[in-house]
């Protein structure tokens, strides 16, 4: 970064809706193809607000308020991409995007395929995702699954305020569709960014460590992420030093940070919010059984939600992976003969 | 042979004299067209020949309906309700489609028609689990018919296809009413709904309750057709448009509609056009996308306004029986605040009964995690506050 354009004063708390409204208000106005598209996005503003202003500044062509229809707003954006533009569309909440599948699984992830590179799907769906505000429901589910299951869509998800910019921008400019998944519980988390400094497009594919350790590697991203900090810290208290990695993007994977962290500390466990059985953890698991089986100490453990339809608000924190269960299952990378009792996920 | 050689063609056609005679549309689509403007009762002379009886029955629920929203928006203020998607204004759509119905039939929601489930006898308190947040749903389905309140828009159409059709096959003369926004009917479900429904000839009623706005989009964004009640025609069925305001024509449509049905008849679709008075939920600005005078426009479009005027000039708006419909009203709401001020009651190992009629291994494995901690919680918060005398409270979840 060459130019300074803000003092270091200007620098004040900015939360991680304010960092995505930024990075798709500079992607709009760098690149006159980008077009932002879903329910209540233009006069609202969305629901959480991420898309506030963009219709006024870029006109309503290019910040569309759509009709209520999940698979007309990705089947549209198709077309568009078709013909040179670059869609970015809100789905409303994670399980608003499932009338939508049709397109993404049929059309969107294997266009470039299906037409040896011919068209190509230079698109970003957004969509909230994941519990933990309280949201009646069908606002909760943790839909990460649906989409790692489907060659040729990228899959991404940032944690931090910075990310949250960065990986925008870069899902954006990339040539190949992105699921932007926003974990919906941080967006009002906050981080001394300001709002107009100069800020660093992400790339996509890497992950992040978070936290330097030495006797274990959790292994996480999105809403997990705060979660997993804290456990770390709480674990030293018990004497153990745990690194944290984030992944930001769960496809393309980043096998080799994880795998070199993993090698170093011995120990792994994989931690997120959706369902243990059939979801991501399972896949991270089995990467790391694979590539790092003989610097393992221990196996590789998840905490993950539980194998139930996402449960009512009053409920929910029972569900979620907090601090003392993953604590718990850590105190399980000792060795132990029975690590096999008593864990369903 | 050509299509257009075919013998009795008397006479050879150019192909630009349009389609071979058996393309011709099977129905006239002329009887299915809706009304210009929406049907409207009160303060026409047609109001004359309502039943009385029938007027009161909607006043009350009216009423207590209006009481009703009141009280659910008040119990989002206290932390009582998650949200409370309100259908201040709207109440007469509520109530025509609880009344329109017989016990037999079935009313298929969506998460703002509270009240037409309390209407037709739904526990009020039973009525808002979904949306406090305890369960999902709150009730039974069989004991009143009514299918769950329904979140994803327009999914809980193809249902109401769905049982209706599957009733009549078993030869029982049921009718299904399923009810749904303006916004809803831009989703394909809407779509997918009304052709099957049309082409199977489904005992169903489709009532939409066009309110003005998806949460903030206005109807002019969300179709370009002259009325929501024109889509009808397309798929095959009549479609009727109605001052959704006015009680007594909501309820004389939909009962036609109903009883077309059972009769065979096959499906309706009944648009009624009436407004939002409140924001799409507690949680939503409405000031953002729309001006106060266009709500106040609304106002004075009352549907309980709208229903006074022909009882008081029926003289039936007597002091005793608005006090005592106020009364019954003021009642229903208190029962509701006093019965939605207590904690429900709730157990944490409920998350793993109802996922499969028979528990998989890994679910009685997770029980017994969450079974653990919880009776590690409850240990520790029996050593941490205890009371001098030894005894802690229950812990709650
Ligand atoms: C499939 C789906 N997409 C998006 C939403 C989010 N959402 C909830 S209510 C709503 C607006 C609905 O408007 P309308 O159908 O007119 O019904 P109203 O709320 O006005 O009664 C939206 C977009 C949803 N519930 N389901």
């Amino acid at each position: 970064m060459t130019t300074t354009a803000a003092p270091a004063t200007a620098r004040k708390p900015a939360t991680m809706a304010q960092a995505l409204t930024r990075a798709l208000r500079d992607a709009m106005a760098d690149d006159p193809s980008v077009h932002v598209m879903g329910e209540d996005v233009g006069t609202l503003g969305g629901v959480f607000r991420v898309t506030d202003g963009l219709a006024k500044e870029f006109g309503e062509d290019r910040c569309t308020d759509t009709a209520l229809a999940e698979a007309g707003i990705l089947g549209t954006a198709v077309g568009m991409a078709m013909y040179g533009l670059r869609p970015v569309v809100e789905m409303q909440f994670d399980a608003f995007a499932y009338p939508a599948f049709e397109q993404l699984i049929s059309h969107v992830a294997r266009m470039r395929n299906r037409t040896r590179g011919a068209l190509t799907m230079p698109l970003t769906i957004r969509i909230p995702y994941g519990g933990g505000i309280g949201g009646v429901e069908h606002h909760s589910d943790s839909s990460e699954a649906y989409y790692l299951a489907t060659p040729g869509l990228q899959v991404v998800t940032p944690a931090t305020v910075e990310d949250a910019y960065g990986l925008l921008r870069a899902a954006i400019a990339s040539d190949d569709p992105v699921v932007f998944l926003e974990p919906k519980r941080l967006y009002w988390s906050k981080a001394d960014w300001s709002p107009d400094a100069p800020a660093e497009v992400a790339p996509l594919g890497r992950a992040a460590v978070r936290r330097r350790g030495s006797s274990a590697t959790l292994i996480t991203y999105g809403p997990s992420l705060p979660v997993c900090m804290e456990a770390a810290e709480a674990a030293g208290a018990e004497g153990w030093d745990l690194e944290v990695v984030d992944l930001r993007s769960l496809m393309p994977f980043d096998d080799d940070t994880v795998c070199a962290s993993v090698r170093r500390t011995g120990r792994a466990v994989v931690v997120h919010e959706s369902n243990g059985f059939g979801g991501p953890g399972g896949e991270i698991a089995a990467r790391i059984t694979e590539r790092c089986f003989h610097h393992l100490e221990a196996p590789v453990l998840r905490v993950a939600g539980f194998d139930i339809p996402y449960p009512p608000p009053m409920l929910e924190r029972h569900h979620l992976p907090g601090v003392d269960r993953i604590l718990d299952t850590i105190a399980r990378l000792q060795w132990e003969s029975d690590w096999t009792e008593g864990r369903g996920a | 042979m050509t299509v257009l050689e075919q013998p009795g063609s008397s006479r050879k056609k150019s192909s630009l004299a349009g389609p071979p005679p058996a393309w011709r549309p099977r129905v006239d689509p002329a009887p299915l067209l809706p009304d210009e403007e929406p049907y409207r009762l009160l303060g026409t002379d047609a109001a004359a020949r309502l039943d009385s009886g029938l007027l009161t029955r909607l006043y009350v629920q009216l009423v207590r309906g209006r009481r009703y929203n009141a009280q659910a928006t008040a119990l989002t203020r206290q932390g009582r309700l998650a949200v409370y998607p309100s259908s201040t204004g709207q109440e007469a759509c509520e109530v025509a489609a609880a009344l329109a119905l017989e016990d037999r039939d079935w009313l298929f929601p969506s998460y703002r028609d509270t009240l037409a489930a309390v209407a037709r006898g739904l526990d009020p308190v039973q009525a808002l689990t979904l949306l406090r947040g305890d369960w999902h749903n709150g009730y039974d389905p069989h004991e009143h018919r009514i299918a769950p309140l329904c979140t994803p828009l327009a999914t809980q159409l193809p249902h109401a296809v769905g049982l209706a059709h599957a009733a009549r096959l078993k030869g029982d003369e049921v009718v299904a009413l399923a009810m749904v926004g303006d916004g809803g009917t831009s989703e394909g479900d809407f779509h997918e709904a009304l052709n099957f429904a049309a082409v199977w000839q489904a005992p169903v009623v489709f009532l939409v309750q066009n309110n003005g706005f998806a949460i903030s989009v206005p109807l002019a964004k969300q179709t370009a057709a002259p009325s929501l009640a024109h889509k009808a025609v397309g798929y095959g069925m009549p479609g009727r448009l109605v001052d959704g305001n006015d009680a007594p024509a909501m309820h004389e449509v939909l009962t036609e509609a109903v009883q077309r049905a059972r009769r065979g008849g096959g499906p309706t679709l009944v648009e009624a056009v009436t407004y939002r008075i409140e924001a799409h939920t507690n949680a939503d600005d409405a000031t953002r996308y729309r001006s106060d005078t266009e709500v106040e426009t609304w106002r004075s479009h009352d549907p309980i306004a709208l229903l006074e005027h022909e009882l008081t000039a029926r003289d039936l708006l007597t002091d005793e029986f608005v006090a005592a419909t106020r009364d019954g009203a003021e009642q229903l709401a208190a029962g509701l605040r006093e019965r939605m001020n207590a904690d429900p009651e709730l157990d944490p190992m409920d998350l793993f009964t109802h996922v499969f009629a028979e528990q998989t291994g890994q679910l009685r494995a997770q029980a017994a995690l969450l079974r653990a901690e919880l009776d590690a919680e409850a240990n520790g918060y029996t050593e941490d506050t205890a009371g001098a005398d030894g005894s802690a409270e229950e812990a709650r979840p």
